[in-house]
């Protein structure tokens, strides 16, 4: 029993992390239809980016509270990836809006892989330890399940981010213009929306979530390095295709499960398998779920659209 | 072979018989020339063989059918754990390389099968992505399945695989032609992967021009269309996959025999976008592409090592960027570079196939 609890909290906790990245995706896919690769390496760029300032502050002023240097890390990681978003969008996507299909998904994919070559420059190929700013003194709210301030800081930060991003897409003038370029760039820009603003504007914001993201699953675990972006990038992907792509419903609600389903799946699949595969396994659920859910439900659990809109 | 006499610069054009020799003059001189820098540079000339096998049985997935996979390396590597479980110590079977090498072709059709059912309906980048998962988790079975039973000897690999050998004819001793003449057995090696270079471009020629190219063309440009003229698309689907799957199993094969030794970390996404990236570098759906592709791709990263490794020792006196920065550096830039500005890539597909992009564009439309 306690186990169940254990992963469920445990998945709860991974899960908010996967939905705020999937978010980054289905708000690009439903506007665009493209699938940015280079999404999870944002991510990277913006956990990394924020240890590098960690680790300066920590330097110049020792004394600092942790709350605020985890403050300022973000206030710096989030530009940094926004500019990235931006200068990604102007200067290789927006090119190849019109031409087929295959060009834009075969430029994310170098971008990602450029990304992850900058970082190595920059960072070097080993695993940075990232400061544990927040306590990581597990509590005990049950008897036998561990709940640290860490994983709280994580449900509560995405909950309220995703309470404020479903109020900028619904509530106000931005908000709409996305949602009408995400039904038609065409008539939209008929309207009045300036589509290349909107588009840009997608991206900045998903390339924030991403930061936030970023330094969220690398508190969680401990760890950063260049190539940490591309399982969460993955994972996220398929969350938000369970969720149904384009939906932003969908994506909070696909992270959530896939997080519940990865971690359960790894407590149990030794029992499940008799002891024939184990944890290290974790990383096929992802992909096995995204294989299922678009052989027998492509269009996800909320979404609409068809998956071979070519 | 056409096309690529006529990608010859200057030559081409001209005097195509004088760029068909050249090309073939190159094709057989090159490890000879390659020696006069060192041993090394055979070695490499191998590697872009197998690379060059590779190429072709992408371009067949991706170029032909459409179909963008990027698990492609996924096949490989069946193909060599295929090799290395029937011909090394490590279960103690040793069965000769011919039958082998039809039974790693097969395992990897059967894997290319295997994964094209599921993804029948998908299009697209949905297909790039779960392709993309099926590479990663053979990867993942292939690093873990050493517990409880040790089948794949995990992370460390299988070592002491048998080499090559042809009718009693060893490829991995030097060949002692007299008492003092012996060939080099990269020399023999780089031979026997060019003749299977050049059947597999045979065979991906003819084809590319019967009834299964030109439906496998038909397909790529408008899938629905095709349909409506009475093409089987399911069939053809698998049969890409599973074509272009047992090319990667047999370049997997000869792969594992000639380094001697496989292990997870040769199969991992970096070689599969190499490989893609070389496709689409030298023109999707073209094979004097595919070729040129793995070509300068596989030789491009070596000549940087030689040079830009001690170029920045004498400019600042250190290493900034090691050799495998370089390559992902000039791989990532390829591939976005090449899609910005030469969508079609270095050799673009022949007019008789051309343009389906804007084929895409009017029908969509």
């Amino acid at each position: 029993m306690e186990t169940l609890i254990q992963q469920v909290v445990n998945g709860l906790v991974i899960g908010s992390v996967y939905a705020l990245i999937a978010l980054g995706y289905t708000m690009v896919y439903g506007i665009l239809g493209l699938i940015n690769f280079a999404h999870g390496d944002v991510l990277m760029v913006g956990a990394l980016t924020a240890l590098q300032t960690m680790l300066f502050l920590m330097g110049v002023a020792p004394g600092m509270s942790p709350v605020v240097m985890l403050t300022i890390a973000l206030m710096v990681a989030i530009p940094v990836c926004m500019m990235i978003g931006f200068t990604m969008e102007r200067l290789a996507y927006r090119r190849l809006r019109n031409a087929p299909r295959l060009a834009p998904l075969i430029t994310a994919i170098g971008m990602s892989f450029l990304l992850q070559t900058l970082a190595m420059i920059l960072w070097g190929r080993n695993y940075h330890t990232f400061p544990q700013l927040i306590s990581t003194t597990p509590m005990q709210p049950i008897e036998g399940v561990f709940v640290t301030p860490v994983q709280i800081f994580i449900v509560v930060a995405s909950a309220l981010i995703m309470i404020g991003l479903t109020l900028l897409v619904n509530k106000t003038r931005m908000g709409r213009a996305m949602r009408a370029t995400a039904e038609n760039h065409r008539v939209a820009s008929l309207m009045g929306v300036d589509t290349n603003a909107v588009i840009a504007f997608t991206f900045v914001i998903g390339a924030a979530l991403a930061a936030v993201a970023g330094v969220m699953y690398a508190s969680n675990y401990g760890i950063a390095h260049y190539g940490m972006g591309f399982m969460p990038g993955l994972k996220a992907f398929t969350a938000a295709v369970l969720g149904g792509i384009g939906n932003m419903g969908g994506a909070m609600l696909g992270g959530i499960l896939l997080g519940l389903v990865e971690s359960l799946g790894a407590g149990y699949i030794e029992h499940l398998t008799f002891g024939f595969l184990n944890s290290s396994y974790q990383d096929i659920f992802a992909f096995i779920i995204l294989g299922l859910v678009l052989i027998f439900k492509p269009t996800g659990l909320l979404g609409e659209r068809v998956s071979d809109r070519a | 072979m056409n096309e690529l006499v006529s990608a010859v610069p200057w030559l081409g054009k001209r005097n195509p018989m004088a760029a068909r020799w050249l090309i073939i003059i190159i094709a057989i001189a090159a490890p000879i020339i390659a020696m006069q820098f060192g041993r090394s540079w055979v070695r490499i000339l191998d590697f872009a063989l197998l690379y060059m096998m590779l190429a072709l049985g992408l371009n067949l997935v991706v170029g032909f059918a459409g179909l963008l996979d990027l698990g492609y390396i996924a096949f490989y590597a069946v193909g060599a754990y295929t090799f290395a479980f029937l011909a090394s110590p490590h279960f103690g079977i040793h069965l000769p390389f011919w039958m082998v090498l039809p039974l790693g072709a097969a395992f990897a059709a059967l894997a290319g099968i295997m994964l094209g059912f599921p993804v029948l309906r998908l299009r697209g980048d949905y297909l790039a992505i779960v392709t993309l998962g099926f590479g990663e988790i053979i990867r993942i079975f292939m690093l873990n399945l050493n517990y409880p039973i040790n089948i794949t000897n995990g992370p460390q690999g299988i070592n002491a695989i048998d080499p090559i050998v042809l009718f009693g004819w060893d490829l991995s001793r030097n060949l002692q032609v007299t008492e003092d003449i012996s060939i080099h057995s990269l020399y023999l090696y780089y031979y026997f992967f060019l003749a299977c270079v050049v059947g597999s471009v045979i065979f991906i020629q003819r084809l590319q021009i019967s009834r299964v190219g030109r439906a496998w063309a038909a397909m790529r440009d408008d899938e629905l269309a095709a349909k409506a003229i009475g093409i089987n698309t399911r069939n053809l689907k698998l049969l890409a996959f599973s074509l272009g799957a047992t090319f990667g199993g047999v370049a997997g094969c000869l792969f594992g025999a000639f380094q001697g030794f496989v292990s997870p970390e040769s199969f991992s996404l970096m070689e599969s976008i190499a490989v893609l990236t070389m496709v689409v570098f030298g023109g999707m759906g073209n094979i004097a592409g595919a070729i040129v592709g793995a070509f300068a791709l596989a030789l491009l990263p070596e000549i940087l090592r030689d040079v830009a490794v001690p170029m920045q020792q004498t400019l600042f006196g250190k290493v900034i960027l090691d050799p495998e920065v370089l390559r992902m550096l000039l791989l990532s830039l390829a591939m976005i570079l090449m899609m910005l500005l030469r969508p079609a890539g270095l050799i673009p597909a022949r007019a008789r196939y051309a343009h389906p992009e804007n084929l895409h564009r009017i029908v969509n439309k």
